[in-house]
C-alpha cells in the first residue's frame, strides 16, 4: 500500500515537525541543567516566529529572519531572567507570565501578516544522495534547521560532559551555594544559560514559521514550548534522550495525520491529541522508572547571596 | 596576652583581622574581632553556636564583606571581594557545610575549585600526589554522593590543597568525623604546619583544641574575648572564657528501677534509595521504662532514616518490626504513634520540628493535636491552646521578643526548648529525640539533658540520637552505635569507653586502621 516514495515523505517529515521541539527542548535543557526552570518556552518561541516571519517578510531574507528571531527570544528571555534571576522572584509564575507576554507580543506583532505567505526555508540536497529510496529525503533533503538542530545537540551534549564551560554550568544547578563558595558567578552564569534557552527557543519559532509551515497563524506554536518542557524532564536532562523523545513526538504527529488521511472513523480530535497523550505517558513511565533521578538538585531554588 | 614564647622567635601574621564588625539586621554578629594567625601555626577560634565565628571566617574569606574594620595580608592590608580572589591569594578554606556536589566525581569537584583549565586525568594524578603526601585517602574517579562525610571531608581538603595555600581555615572539622578520623586529621594537620603554611582551626572541642593548636582566639557573643595558649589552660578554663560563666553540668542519673519496654524495634529493615545511609539492615534494640539510651555514630549512616522508622514518617511493611508500648506499630501513621503516647523530636528544628512562619502558639498544634484535649470534633480550643502554650514557655524558660512570635524568630536553643517541652507536656511513655543540643548554646543544652533525665526519672524511655559523643556518654544510661545502617547492642555507659564507641562509629573497616593510630 505504501510505496517508497509516500514512505520516504513521511519519514522526512517525521523529522522536520520534531525539530522544533528539538530545538527549543536543547536550550531548555541548558537552562534547567544550570538550576533555572524557565516555563517562558512558548512564549519565546512564539515571539521568535513571529519576529522572524515579519522580518523575512519585510526584508525577503530568511537569514536576517532567523537570525532576528533569536535575538528576540532572548530578549524575551533576558525578561525572565531579570525577574526570576536577579529579582529572586517566583520561577513558575515569571515563567508563566513570560509565556503569557510572549503570547500576547507575538499576537500584535504578526495582526498585520496574517493571511501572508513566504517561500519557506529550501531543502538542502545532495545530488545523488537525496534520490536515495526511502532514506534519501530524511537525511539529505532536510532545510538548514534540520541540521543546525543536529548540531546543536552534538555540541550542547559534548559542551556539559567535556567541557569546564559545562562543568561549571552543571555545577551552579547542583548546588548553587557551593558553586558561590568556590567563586562562581552563580546569577551570571544561569543568566548565560536562560539567554541561550531564550535562543533555542527563538530559532525553533523561527524553523515554524519560516520552514515548517512558512505562514503566519496566531497561535501556531500550538503547545509545542510546553511539549519541549515535558521532554527535558522526559529525557531525565540527558541531551541525546531528547532527541528521541523530540522524534517520538514527530513521529505521532505525522502518523496520526495520515491516519486521519485513512478515515477509520476514529474522531479527528482524539487523533490530534494522540502526540501529546503518546510524549506524556513516556514521561511518566520514564519518570516512573527513574524515580525522579537526574533533575538538577538546585533546579527551581533562586539563588540568593547573603551579604 | 599569653605568650610563652620569646618575642623574636615569632614569625611575621600571614593573615590579620582588625577590628572586624559585621551586623545582619539588629544583630551584632562580630563587634571588632581581631585575630592574627602566623605561618607554622595552628590557631584555634573557639566559641560557642552564634558566637560569631562562622561571621568571622566569611569576612576572612571574602564570602562576606565587613562593614568596618580590615584584612592584613603579609603585612598590607587587603580586600577579598570574593572567595575566589581569596584563594587565589592562598587562603582555602573547608566549609562546616561543604561545597561540594554530589552527582559529580571527586575530580569534577577538584577541577570546579580551581582557577585554571587543567586536563582531568592531569588533575586525577595531582589529586593521588596530595593524598599520598598528607595521608588523606580519596578515590578521584568517585562519585561525591556515595562518599562518607569524613570521605567529602577529605576531598574538601585536598581541593584546597591543590591551590597550595598558605592559610588553610578549617571549620569545625572534627564535628563529622569519628575519633579515628580525627586522629588522621590532626596529623594532616601538623604535617601542613611543619611546611610552614598557617592552619586556622575552629572548634568547640576544648580537648583537640588544647592538644593541636598552639594559640587559642576566644570569641563569645561576637565579641574578641581573649587570646591564649591552650597549652596552659584546663578545658574549665576555655569552657568560661567561652560561655561566661561556669558550665552547667547535668546531674548523675539516679538509680531507679527499669520497668516495663517500651520501645521494641525487633529486625527493623529498610531499604534504601541509593543514597549513603538511606537503609536500615536489620535493627534490633529494646528501651525500658525509666532508661536513657543513647546512639552515637557520624552523620549520613542511617540515623535519619532510623528516626524517620520509628516516628511514623517512613512506612514499615512489618507491623511487628516497631512495638510501641506493647502495640505494633510498623504499619502506623506519626498521628496513630502519638496516640500511644510517643513523643518524637526530629535533628531539624524549622521545617520539621516546628513551621518557621507559623507563629509559636499554632506551631503547639502540630504534636498535639491528636491527643484530644486541644482539638475536640476538628473544632480547635484556642483557650485551651494558648493555655498550654503558656506552659510550655514558662515550665521550659523559651525566652523570645514579644508576644507570639514566629517560629523562625526563636533562637535555636529556646526553639529546641520549646520542641521539647511540647513534646514532654504531652505526658509521653516513649520519647525519640535526634540531636538534642544541636547549635544550642551550653546553659539551654543542660537544661534539655536535665528535662530528659527527669522524664526517665519519671517513667518514660527516652531515645537519644545524637553525633556529639560526649554528650551521650554525659547523661545516657547505655549506648549503642550506628555504621553504615547497622546498629550495635547498647552497651551500659559504665561499661564502655570513648575508644571503643570511636572504633565501633567507624565501622568494622576502619577498626583495622585504628590499632595503628593508637
Amino acid at each position: 500500500m505504501l510505496d517508497a516514495a509516500i514512505l520516504g515523505a513521511v519519514l522526512a517529515s517525521i523529522v522536520a515537525a520534531a525539530t522544533t521541539l528539538l530545538l527549543a527542548s536543547l536550550g531548555e535543557l541548558v537552562a534547567e541543567r544550570a538550576g533555572t526552570l524557565n516555563l517562558g518556552v512558548e512564549g519565546m518561541m512564539i515571539v521568535g516566529a513571529a519576529v522572524g516571519y515579519a522580518t523575512a517578510y519585510g526584508t525577503g531574507s530568511l537569514l536576517l529572519g532567523t537570525l532576528a528571531a533569536i535575538l528576540a527570544g532572548m530578549a524575551l528571555s533576558l525578561v525572565f531572567a531579570g525577574l526570576a534571576i536577579w529579582l529572586a522572584t517566583n520561577q513558575v509564575a515569571s515563567g508563566l507570565a513570560t509565556t503569557i507576554l510572549g503570547l500576547g507580543v507575538a499576537g500584535l506583532i504578526g495582526a498585520p501578516f496574517v493571511g501572508t505567505r513566504l517561500d519557506g526555508a529550501p531543502a538542502l540536497k545532495v545530488p545523488g544522495l537525496t534520490d536515495l529510496p526511502v532514506i534519501g529525503q530524511m537525511l539529505f533533503g532536510q532545510d538548514a534547521f534540520v541540521y543546525a538542530s543536529l548540531v546543536l545537540l552534538a555540541a550542547v551534549t559534548y559542551g556539559l560532559a567535556r567541557t569546564r564551560v559545562g562543568l561549571v554550568l552543571r555545577a551552579v544547578g547542583e548546588s548553587h551555594a557551593a558553586a558561590h563558595a568556590l567563586g562562581h558567578p552563580v546569577r551570571r552564569i544561569r543568566t548565560l544559560a536562560v539567554m541561550f534557552g531564550g535562543a533555542c527557543a527563538g530559532l525553533a519559532g523561527a524553523h515554524l514559521s519560516l520552514a515548517y509551515t512558512p505562514f503566519w497563524a496566531s497561535d501556531m506554536t500550538a503547545g509545542r514550548g510546553w511539549i519541549a518542557l515535558a521532554l527535558v524532564v522526559f529525557s531525565a536532562w540527558k541531551p541525546l534522550w531528547l532527541l528521541a523523545g523530540a522524534y517520538l513526538f514527530g513521529a505521532v504527529s505525522i502518523l496520526q495525520l495520515h491516519v486521519q488521511g485513512f478515515g477509520l472513523g476514529i474522531p479527528s480530535q482524539l487523533l490530534s491529541a494522540l502526540p501529546y497523550l503518546a510524549t506524556i505517558v513516556a514521561l511518566v513511565a520514564i519518570s516512573a522508572l527513574k524515580r525522579g533521578q537526574g533533575a538538577p538538585a538546585s533546579l527551581g531554588v533562586p539563588f540568593v547571596p547573603d551579604r | 596576652m599569653a605568650e610563652n614564647v620569646p618575642a623574636n622567635a615569632l614569625p611575621a601574621s600571614l593573615l590579620e583581622a582588625v577590628g572586624l564588625t559585621k551586623r545582619f539586621g539588629a544583630l551584632l554578629a562580630n563587634d571588632h574581632v581581631s585575630l592574627a594567625i602566623r605561618a607554622g601555626e595552628t590557631h584555634a577560634l573557639l566559641g560557642e553556636n552564634g558566637a560569631g565565628k562562622s561571621t568571622l571566617v566569611k569576612m576572612m574569606c571574602g564570602l562576606l564583606q565587613p562593614d568596618s574594620g580590615e584584612l592584613l595580608y603579609d603585612g598590607a592590608p587587603i580586600v577579598f571581594p570574593d572567595p575566589a580572589t581569596s584563594r587565589a591569594r592562598g587562603v582555602g578554606v573547608v566549609f562546616q557545610h561543604f561545597a561540594l556536589f554530589d552527582a559529580l566525581t571527586v575530580v569534577e569537584n577538584v577541577a570546579l575549585g580551581l582557577a585554571g583549565h587543567e586536563p582531568l586525568a592531569t588533575l586525577a594524578a595531582r589529586i593521588e600526589d596530595c593524598v599520598h603526601r598528607y595521608g588523606l585517602s580519596v578515590e578521584p574517579y568517585r562519585r561525591v554522593g556515595e562518599l562518607s562525610v569524613g570521605e567529602r571531608q577529605r576531598v574538601e581538603i585536598v581541593r584546597c590543597l591543590l591551590g597550595n595555600p598558605r592559610v588553610l581555615i578549617l571549620d569545625e572539622p572534627t564535628s563529622v568525623l569519628t575519633p579515628d578520623e580525627s586522629e588522621s586529621l590532626f596529623r594532616t594537620v601538623d604535617l601542613l604546619t611543619g611546611e610552614g603554611r598557617a592552619v586556622l582551626f575552629i572548634s568547640h572541642k576544648l580537648d583537640e583544641v588544647r592538644r593541636l593548636c598552639h594559640r587559642a582566639t576566644v570569641l563569645r557573643g561576637g565579641k574578641f574575648i581573649a587570646e591564649v595558649d591552650p597549652k596552659t589552660e584546663t578545658a574549665s578554663s576555655l569552657a568560661r572564657l567561652m560561655v561566661g560563666a561556669e558550665v552547667p553540668r547535668t546531674p548523675r542519673s539516679v538509680t531507679h528501677a527499669l520497668g516495663e519496654p517500651r520501645l521494641l524495634v525487633n529486625k527493623l529493615n529498610v531499604a534504601g534509595d541509593g543514597s549513603r545511609g538511606s537503609a536500615l539492615h536489620d535493627i534490633h534494640l529494646e528501651i525500658r521504662a525509666g532508661e536513657i539510651v543513647g546512639i552515637a555514630g557520624v552523620a549520613g549512616n542511617g540515623q535519619t532514616t532510623l528516626f524517620e522508622a520509628l516516628s511514623g514518617e517512613k512506612p514499615v511493611v512489618d507491623q511487628e518490626a516497631i512495638i510501641i508500648d506493647k502495640v505494633a506499630a510498623g504499619g502506623l501513621g506519626p498521628t496513630e504513634r502519638r496516640a500511644l503516647k510517643a513523643g518524637f523530636v526530629p535533628e531539624e528544628r524549622l521545617g520539621h520540628a516546628a513551621a518557621p512562619d507559623m507563629r509559636l502558639s499554632d506551631n503547639v498544634l502540630l504534636t498535639t493535636h491528636g491527643d484530644g484535649e486541644i482539638v475536640r470534633l476538628g473544632i480547635i480550643r484556642r483557650s485551651a491552646l494558648l493555655a498550654r502554650f503558656q506552659e510550655i514557655v514558662k515550665r521550659f524558660d523559651v525566652r523570645f521578643g514579644g508576644k507570639d512570635p514566629k517560629a523562625r524568630r526563636l533562637s535555636g536553643g529556646n526553639l529546641q526548648k520549646f520542641v521539647i517541652g511540647r513534646e514532654v507536656l504531652r505526658e509521653p511513655v516513649l520519647i525519640v529525640v535526634d540531636q538534642p543540643t544541636w547549635g544550642v548554646d551550653a546553659a539551654a543544652a543542660a537544661f534539655i539533658r536535665t528535662t530528659l533525665r527527669q522524664k526517665a526519672a519519671e517513667g518514660c524511655a527516652v531515645l537519644v540520637i545524637s553525633q556529639d559523643l560526649d554528650e551521650l556518654l554525659e547523661f545516657t544510661d547505655r549506648i549503642a552505635v550506628m555504621s553504615e545502617g547497622r546498629l550495635t547492642a547498647p552497651v551500659p555507659v559504665a561499661e564502655t569507653s570513648r575508644e571503643a564507641i570511636g572504633l565501633a562509629m567507624g565501622g568494622a573497616q576502619a577498626a583495622g586502621e585504628g590499632t595503628h593510630a593508637a
